[in-house]
């Protein structure tokens, strides 16, 4: 068997491969974040409870009621995004006037309630949710073992951040909210129901999180702590990308997924902070993002 | 902009009238007398956690109410400077006073990285720039190996103060604690209410406004950031050696929420609303923890509660009945 940096090939392939697959949940749910951002102005601290409520309506639909994995991966985001909605009718849409940091602190509070009620109810240990019999198995390539679950969720988050890019920028709804973002009160005066593109533009970037959330639930086990440890890292990968591309946002969530996935082959110690320190160094070299404008 | 305090900013743009001078002195007084009276009806340990916890939250006020600046990563300075004492202490053999000295430094240094870093975006970055180098600090602390990792620095020896007094004893140990709160308390007094409070607060109010006139809004967040920053360390280093543990706890996210917390319930932008959030949480804290995780979730409930309807906070609303400062 051949190496490189004195590495086995087959060891960075899988490494480089989990990394992918970070990426896709990060650029999912950077996607998500930039596109409420964009329309809202509110930074969804409650992103990562959103996600993995995605993993745990799943686990749920499985266990009580018998649905299994792609339906799931149909309800979970709607099951989801329709509580976005109710937060966003009852809670967020009272605070469009304040300051930014007003819809942080509510949704961190939100995030508190939904992840402690979910570690009432599960504990902290994590549940297990199995590969869809579909899925189970892998392809032997010539460098290395690649499992068909793995496989799928990159292709999946690739189709997905693709999509909603395409809706976003072709779609007469995707105009609607681009002018949005732009100009609100002039998207208003010319007819467009600005409230309800408001909310289902929230129910969107939610169901998009709760997507993420069931595509991760086999791979990792389903834990009331899940979308915390991964919202900061998030919120890292926003800030390097800058939330004003979509496109930006997809890119710079897959490739320090890589990134982050090769730290663990070269320098293990390193591979939980790298992400940050290419923060800090995007930060001294273009603060305003790799994809921001200045503003 | 981030114009956070919308409770006390009208009245203190207007100069600094006798009553409400008076007025805080009287609540110095107060607040001396109740530090004077209050180990004798409450236990010294939870007094000092309180005072601890509240020196903290001022801390975190000086930047956020007077700068307007919201940084999601205060935990790191008031966790490492927890770990920076404890370790001074326990394997250097420090004196506390140096202890808790070197452990605002740390404090301090890490203010000044972070600080640099995250002033170069404003608003809603701000605070996911300081999250995200926090929970670096958190991670670093975490594979580090002075700090003990999952187990943390354990039995910090409280020492000699000076080399001649004893702080085992809780009681001693809490008359220094409060000494140092009210020097402290007194210090971000003077530093709100000097010419550099105030040319803070027109930045937060209208930085192009402040830029235009001379000031240096850079410069100013960041040493606002600092000093934010150290005092958060001389919190922590005096928590690591009331209760004689440093501990994965005091990095963590959820303390940067926390402190965010009691500084709202408190009322941000108010010189005394800290310290009351502070009490409240603590004392919450306390009682509630026979209901286990129920704390987060009823933390978030408040959380919510504050931002919806209650955002001028508890000093922030007596402050506006009165219609004084506070």
């Amino acid at each position: 068997m051949f190496t490189i940096f004195d590495i086995p090939v087959q060891a960075l392939f899988g490494q480089l491969l989990l990394g992918l697959i970070n990426g896709s949940f990060y650029a999912i749910l950077s996607l998500g974040l930039a596109i409420i951002f964009g329309l809202l102005n509110i930074i969804n601290f409650s992103h990562g409870a959103q996600y993995m409520m995605g993993a745990f309506v799943a686990w749920m639909l499985l266990h009580y009621a018998g649905i299994g994995y792609w339906w799931a991966l149909l309800l979970a985001p709607l099951i989801v995004g329709i509580s976005g909605v109710i937060l966003e009718r009852v809670l967020l849409s009272r605070l469009y006037k304040l300051d930014h940091l007003y819809g942080l602190l509510l949704t961190f509070g939100v995030a508190l309630i939904v992840q402690g009620l979910f570690r009432n109810e599960f504990g902290v240990s994590g549940l297990p949710y199995a590969i869809p019999p579909e899925l189970t198995g892998g392809q032997r390539l010539p460098f290395m073992f690649l499992p068909n679950y793995r496989a799928w969720v990159v292709v999946a988050s690739l189709a997905v951040c693709l999509a909603t890019w395409l809706a976003i920028e072709k779609t007469k709804l995707g105009a609607y909210l681009r002018a949005a973002t732009e100009n609100p009160a002039l998207v208003q005066a010319f007819g467009v129901n600005v409230p309800l593109l408001l909310t289902l533009t929230y129910g969107f970037g939610v169901a998009l999180a709760a997507f993420a959330g069931v595509l991760a639930a086999p791979v990792l086990s389903v834990n009331p702590n899940m979308g915390a440890d991964i919202i900061i890292v998030v919120f890292a990968v926003v800030v390097i990308g800058g939330m004003g591309s979509i496109l930006g946002a997809i890119v710079t969530g897959f490739s320090l997924g890589l990134v982050e996935g090769l730290t663990k082959v070269l320098y293990p110690e390193a591979s939980s902070t790298v992400i940050f320190v290419i923060m800090a160094l995007v930060l001294l070299v273009k603060p305003a993002g790799l994809f921001g404008r200045t503003a | 902009m981030a114009n956070v305090a919308i409770v006390a900013s009208p009245e203190k743009s207007i100069a600094m009238r006798g009553d409400v001078k008076s007025l805080h002195r009287a609540i110095f007084i107060a607040i001396a007398a109740i530090l004077i009276v209050a180990p004798f009806v409450l236990y010294p340990v939870f007094l000092m956690k309180v005072l601890c916890f509240a020196l903290f939250a001022l801390a975190f006020n000086l930047l956020l109410g007077y700068g307007g600046l919201l940084s999601f990563g205060h935990a790191a300075f008031f966790g490492m400077a927890g770990y920076a004492a404890a370790h001074a202490a326990k394997v250097w053999g420090l004196t506390p006073e140096l202890s808790i000295l070197f452990g605002m430094l740390v404090g301090a240094g890490l203010g000044l990285a972070v600080g640099a870093l995250a002033i170069r975006r404003q608003g809603i970055y701000f605070s996911m720039i300081t999250l995200a180098l926090a929970q670096m600090v958190f991670f670093f602390c975490l594979q580090a190996s002075f700090t003990g990792g999952e187990d943390g620095i354990q039995g910090v020896p409280r020492g000699n103060l000076f080399g001649l007094v004893s702080l085992a004893d809780d009681r001693v140990m809490y008359m220094f604690v409060s000494v140092v709160f009210l020097a402290a308390l007194a210090l971000i007094y003077r530093i709100i209410h000097s010419p550099f409070g105030q040319a803070l607060k027109a930045i937060r109010d209208n930085e192009p406004r402040a830029i235009s006139l001379g000031f240096r809004a850079a410069q100013y967040k960041l040493a606002t950031f600092v000093l934010s920053a150290s005092l958060a360390g001389l919190a922590g280093g005096m928590k690591a050696l009331v209760f004689q543990l440093a501990s994965l706890t005091d990095v963590h996210w959820s303390m940067s929420g926390e402190v965010v917390l009691m500084t709202l319930v408190g009322g941000m932008g108010t010189v005394f609303g800290p310290i009351v959030g502070a009490l409240v949480m603590v004392a919450m804290q306390n009682y509630l923890a026979q209901f286990g995780a129920w704390v987060t979730i009823i933390q978030g409930v408040v959380f919510v509660v504050c931002v919806l309807v209650f955002r001028e906070g508890i000093v922030g609303l007596i402050a506006k009945v009165i219609r004084r400062p506070l």
